[in-house]
């Protein structure tokens, strides 16, 4: 660690880290109503697992992203973040507002209140004070970020990150756009919650993952930065017009059905550049990083982001096919590969990288955090399996042969079974990582003798 | 070896990435085309019959003519005739934006046939590159930087190259 103000990482990854807890154990409470449709409906309906699960995904990657700023912003620019107090208080802001959220979604006191009731929007329910929270913690940090990267080196990685950051935080801006008309109301949504995903992320994504290439395998910046921009130019290119393929079924007009199918189809050529970007710099890179916890939660990232974001995205995105599979099973398998791939990976493949720094324990191979990586990515890979067979089975007998949703949901239930298996090894390996990055104090493992033979 | 091969490359790399994308993008949109022509080949031939081959025929020599002078700017470091390019862009504008009038008057929207939406659609995104195109010749002919208006001039190719495409599968096959 260069700099003293990278420290603020550290409360930004341990609170992720605390929802990344909080996440994936209620979503081995919702598999577990998949299983048994009663499991704790007067306590803990469904609708209100499902709005914690995926809000807290949201908000722990973001903290995430806001830690992996403060951290790799400093070493880019070369000066200390601008004002380690207003992290803090932006910090505070989340954390103040992520309670809020909770307290909101459980009892539910204020329902229809302008300021303080649930909004019904999927994903963003929040109540419009947490909603005006985010802009101002969002604000605080823009400007701490952009005034650090302004006094200091400007870099490919600064400019990007800068570029994805303030484009998400613009974008949220939509999340008050509220029209009555429900085709016109999803429409700005999807300016949220698609051009997050698969615009301004990205950019985040690329950015993150090419300073961890410079740092992990040693290849020259002007190289990475070479690849970067083409990353980002063409996750533009395809993300921003690929959003039709939300645009297919909701009210919208027809033609939106080609741009969506041809745009998106196109969105996987970014995750696929990402992951050559990964390979690529790893065989080229002459550096032998101690690390290797990092790199491996690095090329993680880049492949199952390629197959979750990329594969299982295009499986379902023309609209042909689209018009007999969305919102069936299907969508669950690549919304869980793609998250995990795409942005978990990323983010636990930053704080693997940062937190031996972070809390002064290097040199550390974190075998343990090594070990959490194949259980937590086994589980969701077995868990895309198990949700791809199932979407299968659902588009069939509900889209094709037109039988009703609970009778079929019912045929499905040894799917639901073996997912909250893979859920089991999920959450396991979650904890594992937390505990990995946590707990030990040293740990080194000396590498055994290697015996040198001859190729046959 | 790929080190040398990218050296050798002309014009910069991002016009490339973005050269190859407009061609997958545009490439796909035509193949749809005909894709769904198979699913309707009277009621296809039936819709270009609406459309003017000549008149477009006109705007193809236009754009070619534009796409030679453009190249000429490019060799000479020329203002003049890089903005003599932009002018032919200029004037294709102006005979698609007549086509689409009268289409529109005769009641012809996207939701018409499938041959529209795509006619629509591909004609309409050709047309948008052909604006952000003059905007880019006038920038690089003021700019006068011989790496720019080379990227520029690629460009302006490019929407050349689209259009030859999209010219014969929209407009001629309905009237062969």
């Amino acid at each position: 660690m260069k700099y003293q103000t990278q420290k603020i990482a550290l409360a930004y990854f341990l609170t992720a880290m605390a929802l990344f807890a909080v996440q994936v154990t209620l979503g081995l409470i919702m598999g577990w109503i998949y299983v048994d449709g009663n499991f704790l409906t007067e306590i803990l309906p469904f609708n209100v697992a499902r709005m914690l699960h995926t809000n807290s995904l949201i908000v722990w990657l973001l903290l995430g992203f806001f830690g992996a700023a403060y951290y790799l912003i400093p070493e880019e620019s070369e000066r200390e973040i601008h004002s380690p107090t207003l992290a803090y208080i932006q910090l505070a802001i989340f954390v103040i507002g992520t309670l809020g959220v909770v307290l909101t979604y459980f009892f539910n006191l204020f329902e229809g209140n302008f300021l303080l009731g649930r909004e019904g929007r999927e994903f963003l329910e929040q109540p419009k004070w947490v909603k005006a929270g985010i802009v101002v913690a969002a604000l605080i940090f823009l400007f701490n970020i952009s005034m650090t990267v302004l006094k200091g080196r400007k870099t490919a990685i600064t400019n990007i990150m800068l570029l994805g950051l303030w484009g998400l935080a613009l974008l949220f801006l939509f999340a008050f756009v509220n029209p009555s008309n429900l085709a016109l109301d999803k429409q700005y949504w999807w300016y949220v919650v698609h051009l997050w995903v698969e615009g301004t992320w990205e950019l985040v994504m690329a950015g993150i993952l090419g300073f961890l290439m410079l740092k992990l395998t040693g290849v020259d910046r002007e190289i990475v930065e070479k690849w970067m921009y083409v990353i980002a130019a063409l996750a533009l290119f395809s993300g921003i017009l690929g959003t039709g393929h939300h645009y297919y079924w909701i009210g919208t007009p027809g033609y939106w059905q080609w741009i969506g199918s041809i745009f998106s189809s196109l969105e996987v050529i970014p995750f696929f550049a990402m992951m050559a970007f990964a390979f690529v710099m790893v065989w080229k890179g002459r550096r032998d990083h101690p690390n290797k916890a990092a790199l491996l939660w690095s090329l993680g990232c880049a492949v199952l982001a390629f197959f979750g974001a990329g594969v299982w995205g295009f499986l379902h995105t023309l609209h042909g096919v689209n018009f007999y599979t969305h919102g069936t099973q299907i969508t669950a398998a690549h919304g869980h590969l793609a998250f995990f791939g795409a942005y978990v990976a990323l983010n636990l493949a930053i704080i693997s990288y940062a937190m031996p720094q972070l809390r002064g324990r290097d040199p550390y191979n974190q075998v343990l955090n090594m070990a959490s990586f194949w259980l937590m990515s086994g589980g969701m890979l077995f868990m895309t399996f198990t949700l791809t067979f199932a979407g299968t089975v659902q588009t069939h007998l509900q889209r094709v042969n037109g039988e009703y949703f609970m009778d079929v949901q019912d045929q499905l239930w040894i799917f639901y079974v073996m997912r909250f298996g893979s859920g089991v090894a999920v959450v396991l390996g979650a904890l594992l990582f937390i505990y990995a990055i946590v707990a030990p104090r040293r740990e080194v493992i000396k590498p055994g003798p290697v015996v040198e033979q001859a190729a046959e | 070896m790929a080190q040398v091969a990218r050296e050798e490359l002309p014009h910069d790399l991002m016009i490339w990435v973005l050269i190859v994308s407009e061609m997958l993008v545009f490439g796909a949109g035509l193949w749809a085309f005909l894709a769904v022509r198979i699913t309707d080949p009277p009621g296809f031939a039936e819709a270009a019959t609406h459309l003017h081959p000549v008149s477009a025929g006109i705007g193809t020599i236009l754009l070619v003519t534009s796409g030679l002078f453009a190249a000429i700017g490019a060799q000479r470091n020329s203002a003049r005739w890089l903005l003599l390019a932009a002018l032919g862009g200029l004037a294709f504008l102006w005979l698609k934006s007549h086509e689409w009038s009268s289409l529109i008057a005769a009641q012809i929207s996207t939701e018409t046939h499938p041959f529209f939406t795509f006619y629509y659609l591909l004609t309409g995104f050709h047309a948008a590159h052909v604006v952000a195109g003059i905007v880019i010749l006038a920038i690089v002919a003021l700019r006068r930087r011989s790496a720019e208006i080379s990227a520029g001039v690629a460009f302006w190719h490019l929407v050349d190259l689209v259009w030859v495409a999209v010219f014969p599968v929209i407009y001629l096959m309905g009237a062969a």
